[in-house]
């Protein structure tokens, strides 16, 4: 098999930051905004923790029953005219669905945004065979024009500064390059897709929760791009992982209240539809895709990581993540749960996400269903390191300082000889290679006298002056 | 109240003046403090890079060291935090998981055990910003966490307006990490600086002229940092303020 190359997300976000003085404390500061606006927005609703626990118990609830919960929504969804597709990979589901256009002739689709279609990298699939495939969410648009993955899974251009977006758009679509207002951005975006909505042959969504109970699927957008696109063209094919099953519709009172609140501070998405079933003389499909899911259920340490609504809270939290660029994780998922789910789907790949971070426990707090992601990126680490998954050189410095830290005998020797260092020839030890990492950015604190042990002994235990 | 005194590797190596504060500290409050000479550390770094088996060896002699001590007593939220929440290398025996729950952080310690009500020996006339650190807000609980929709409280903060002449000065990301998170500071250096300036001039853009903490690593990152970046502001451990101000 083929190996992707590891991801190096320190490496990368040290380009995100050296590349100017725009870009990253832009995308630091406008998704610190969003945290800002989070926390008024659930600060307004009085029982906003126990709406918390809430939707972690029906999260947790659904993935205890999630063989029966997927089973009711096929059957409800086949009653109202749904055709359901079960999909074991990314594979299986690009076939599945390029199959459902080549039956029918389908030769454009446009598509709202979907993290599981960009998962099981569906559209090069498509685009490879013949087909031509439209993304309709702005950002979405912004970063398939761009040749780039998303840069987070709810703005997934938020990386790109306006300048960048009229150089884009002049380039791609023949808007005025001098212009960067947001509104004639979006309006040249707006025709230029409209022709693509009316040449489509079919829609492509995915779904953020699909009721077992109804067999009706939920797709949440703030652009109605969704909407358009399942009005339009007369087939409807719908991706969606078999996580996001709800038990009953009620529940939806839990979590669509969370989600948006969390995402960006608003009550709720400007459209939250329901698709319950195919218009008159029209085709809905259902893929459900699995992809790895089922096996992450079966680990009793990451399977909560499966609990997630995809709000991109955590990512708007995380100071790695606002000041690293979305980008620099190389995954579809990125920032806190990308350093959880990533490793999860390519334990090599990804195996340096889980050390690109503080473990300052933002994600976990602020995560509308609990999951517990910083104590997984933790647990994570354990894995890659019992796995020898981790860099050679780092793994064998970290044994080193355990063996140092587990001999006061050697600590006492190791910290008298860099306190000698640090006070005779701090400039050798600062251009060292195990402490230029640390002296690239920051000084060396001057070095003390005596070690506290030392002046314990001296001041305490025998006689002396009392100067540290 | 007999407690020992834990004293954490880096606070030894570079920083003994704040494990001097903090047994001068718990000495003026009438504790009789021991320090357990063979000592060494938490087994934090190992243990957060995931390797447990090399964090046994350091759980051990900690474990070893304070098996004796009502109370366990540091400087240093993030190592109680290790301490409490994920000395978890070592087999849980009786031993080790009464010392996991004797041990405080300074802080902690004063205002939870001892429900300290002065402190007549402190003035700091001075504008002073506090680093809520990950590990005193998310880790040990001195504070309600930003994100937490609930009543709000700052033990350190309860403590700090009780130092004469003390202003604190409010900063706008109240409990934002400042990006040491141990190896990441030598693993991911750029961002763990930008995350370290920004504190660093949040502090600064409000008038603080110190900045203050319960952990000692936070500070010497944010401390190397500002002194790299010509910024005009000195750091004290919270401690060396709750004792009558650094030496």
């Amino acid at each position: 098999m083929r190996r992707a190359p590891v991801v190096r997300p320190a490496a990368r976000a040290a380009e995100f930051i050296a590349q100017d003085a725009i870009h990253e404390p832009a995308h630091d500061a406008r998704l610190w905004d969003l945290r800002v606006r989070r926390d008024a927005a659930a600060r307004g609703v009085h029982e906003w923790e126990r709406l918390r626990d809430l939707a972690s118990k029906i999260r947790e609830h659904t993935l205890g029953r999630l063989d029966a919960y997927l089973e009711e929504f096929e059957h409800n969804a086949e009653r109202k005219g749904i055709r359901v597709h079960w999909a074991r990979d990314a594979g299986e589901h690009n076939r599945i669905v390029f199959d459902i256009f080549r039956a029918r002739g389908v030769t454009e689709v446009v598509k709202s945004k979907s993290m599981l279609q960009e998962e099981c990298g569906m559209t090069p699939f498509l685009e490879e065979r013949g087909i031509r495939v439209t993304e309709t969410d702005l950002g979405e648009r912004i970063q398939q024009l761009d040749g780039q993955p998303p840069g987070h899974i709810v703005m997934p251009a938020i990386h790109k500064t306006r300048a960048d977006i009229a150089r884009l758009f002049a380039r791609e679509i023949g808007s005025d390059a001098g212009n960067d207002d947001p509104r004639y951005l979006t309006e040249s975006m707006r025709r230029s897709l409209r022709e693509r909505f009316l040449a489509a042959g079919a829609c492509m969504t995915g779904a953020n929760f699909a009721v077992a109970g109804t067999g009706a699927f939920v797709v949440c957008t703030n652009e109605g791009n969704a909407d358009l696109g399942a009005s339009l063209p007369p087939l409807h094919v719908a991706s969606i992982g078999i996580e996001k099953i709800v038990p009953r519709t009620e529940h939806l009172g839990v979590l669509v209240r969370l989600l948006s609140r969390s995402a960006l501070g608003s009550p709720i998405t400007r459209y939250t539809s329901h698709f319950a079933g195919p218009r008159r003389g029209g085709e809905m499909h259902v893929v459900l895709v699995d992809n790895g899911r089922s096996r992450l259920l079966g680990r009793e340490e990451f399977r909560r990581s499966l609990k997630c609504i995809r709000c991109g809270a955590c990512m708007n939290t995380c100071p790695v993540f606002r000041h690293s660029g979305g980008l620099a994780y190389g995954s579809i998922y990125s920032g806190p749960i990308g350093a959880i789910l990533g490793p999860a789907m390519d334990e090599r790949k990804f195996r340096e996400l889980p050390f690109h971070s503080t473990l300052c426990g933002s994600c976990t707090q602020v995560c509308p269903v609990k999951v517990d992601i910083s104590d997984q990126i933790l647990a994570w680490r354990r894995v890659l390191s019992a796995g020898a998954q981790t860099p050679l050189l780092r793994r064998q410095a970290v044994r080193t300082a355990g063996r140092i830290l587990g001999s006061p005998k050697i600590l006492r020797a190791v910290t008298k000889a860099g306190r000698r260092l640090l006070a005779g020839a701090p400039r050798i030890l600062a251009g060292s290679r195990l402490l230029s990492p640390w002296t690239q950015h920051r000084d060396l604190p001057p070095a003390p006298r005596r070690s506290f042990r030392e002046w314990y002994l001296d001041e305490r235990k025998g006689r002396g002056t009392k100067q540290p | 109240m007999r407690a020992g005194l834990f004293i954490p590797c880096y606070v030894d190596a570079l920083h003994p003046e704040v494990g001097i504060a903090t047994l001068e500290l718990l000495e003026r409050l009438g504790v009789e403090v021991s320090y357990p000479i063979d000592q060494t550390c938490c087994g934090q770094p190992p243990a957060s890079n995931g390797d447990q088996e090399s964090a046994a060896r350091a759980e051990r002699v900690f474990v070893r060291s304070f098996a004796e001590c009502d109370a366990v007593v540091g400087p240093s939220a993030s190592c109680v935090r290790q301490i409490r929440d994920h000395l978890d290398a070592l087999e849980q025996t009786d031993d080790v998981r009464r010392v996991r729950r004797a041990t405080f952080e300074i802080v902690e310690f004063l205002h939870d055990v001892l429900r300290v009500e002065s402190l007549p020996w402190t003035e700091f006339p001075h504008r002073v910003g506090l680093h809520n650190s990950c590990s005193m807000v998310r880790g040990i609980g001195l504070a309600s966490p930003s994100e937490v929709m609930g009543p709000a409280f700052n033990k350190a903060e309860d403590l700090l307006r009780k130092v004469k002449g003390l202003t604190l000065v409010p900063i706008d990301r109240v409990d934002e990490c400042c990006g040491f998170g141990g190896t990441f500071s030598l693993t991911g250096g750029a961002v763990s600086a930008r995350m370290g300036l920004a504190r660093v001039d949040d502090h600064v853009r409000h008038g603080a002229e110190w900045i203050t903490s319960c952990d000692v690593s936070c500070l010497m990152h944010l401390r190397g940092i500002a002194s790299r970046q010509r910024r005009d502001v000195k750091f004290v451990h919270i401690a060396q303020v709750l004792n009558g101000g650094p030496m």
